[in-house]
């Protein structure tokens, strides 16, 4: 296989990471919603736990994306 | 990836000297001049705000809302020692702030004239998060000694498992700068890419024949301003989690633990 297809299906491959990653942003922001609506008078409280977990489940993925990048690129 | 086709999602992050070679390591280029814009920006926006009336007229009020917001923030993370890393948290979330609300500007109308996002740029976000990082290791080793490294031994762990995560532990904790000058670099680099794919997508569909074109393209517009409200609160968010996770590691820091 030339290495230009193989770039190609690697980035492919390695974008999957980012659908992956969604998954997790939507568990960390289900989560939150989930416990807010039963308490809601302590949901105000936690949602810089909230973002934190956002950033840390995105930053897995845009490594992703970036391993793509770098397979396409690099 | 696009090599033949006449349309470039990666050239409206090309950083291009503006007055031909000074000489070349000192260049004054478009990333200069929009880092220059975003300080004009936030000057102009504090000297607004720094009255002292009593009763504060909306753009102080705005000024006092943004300072408060980063103050609550550091005494929430912590604690009453916060206050002295205002200055350094406050300078990156403000800037980080305008600068990615200023790289989605909609001008591109003059060929040529494109507004360019600073953080954009692995150097900058880089550099931003290697200040502080150089906070938390100053601080850390300053108020602690060699007890600093305790930061990394979880208290009331059974040997064996502090032999697997100490480690782990180290580790995690020097990718954090990379982590954090990551994070806002491909965030804002993800969102314009998207932005940019699809304004091609517009200028395809509007050349091609056919009835569906111009149907593409008007689908693309709609998805693009959707994309670009997403944008808008992917900036602000960012500029956010890079501040509290700032402070967060100053916490580990100065209170370890």
């Amino acid at each position: 296989m030339e290495l230009e297809a193989a770039k190609m299906i690697g980035a492919g491959l390695a974008a999957i990471g980012v659908g992956a990653a969604s998954a997790g942003v939507g568990i960390v922001f289900g989560s939150f919603l989930q416990g807010a609506l039963r308490n809601p008078a302590a949901a105000d409280g936690q949602q810089g736990r909230l973002f934190i977990g956002f950033a840390a489940a995105e930053l897995l993925g845009l490594i992703a994306f970036a391993v793509a990048m770098m397979i396409l690129f690099m | 990836m696009a090599a033949e086709s006449k349309i470039d999602p990666m050239h409206q992050f090309q950083i291009d000297p503006l007055f031909g070679d000074l000489g070349s390591p000192f260049a004054f280029t478009n990333s200069a001049l929009w880092m220059l814009i975003v300080l004009a920006a936030l000057w102009l926006f504090m000297l607004g705000g720094m009255k002292r009336d009593l009763v504060p007229g909306r753009w102080q009020a705005a000024v006092e809302g943004v300072t408060g917001f980063v103050i609550s923030m550091l005494d929430t993370n912590i604690g009453p020692e916060g206050r002295k890393y205002a200055p350094w948290v406050f300078t990156i979330f403000m800037f980080i702030l305008f600068a990615n609300l200023m790289g989605m500007m909609p001008f591109g109308i003059l060929p040529g004239v494109h507004p360019f996002t600073v953080t954009s740029q692995f150097t900058i976000t880089g550099v931003m998060a290697i200040i502080s990082f150089s906070i938390v290791l100053i601080v850390g080793f300053w108020k602690h000694g060699f007890h600093f490294f305790s930061l990394f031994v979880p208290k009331g762990t059974p040997f064996i498992l502090k032999l697997l995560i100490v480690p782990i532990e180290f580790v995690s904790f020097l990718v954090r700068p990379f982590s954090l000058a990551l994070r806002l670099f491909v965030a804002m680099i993800a969102g314009h890419i998207l932005v940019k794919v699809f304004g091609s997508f517009i200028v395809s569909g509007l050349n091609a024949e056919g009835v569906m074109g111009p149907l593409i393209s008007l689908l693309s517009f709609l998805f693009i301003i959707f994309v670009s409200a997403l944008e808008l609160l992917v900036c602000a968010i960012q500029a956010y989690v890079f501040a509290l996770l700032t402070s967060l590691y100053i916490n580990d820091a100065e209170n370890l633990h």
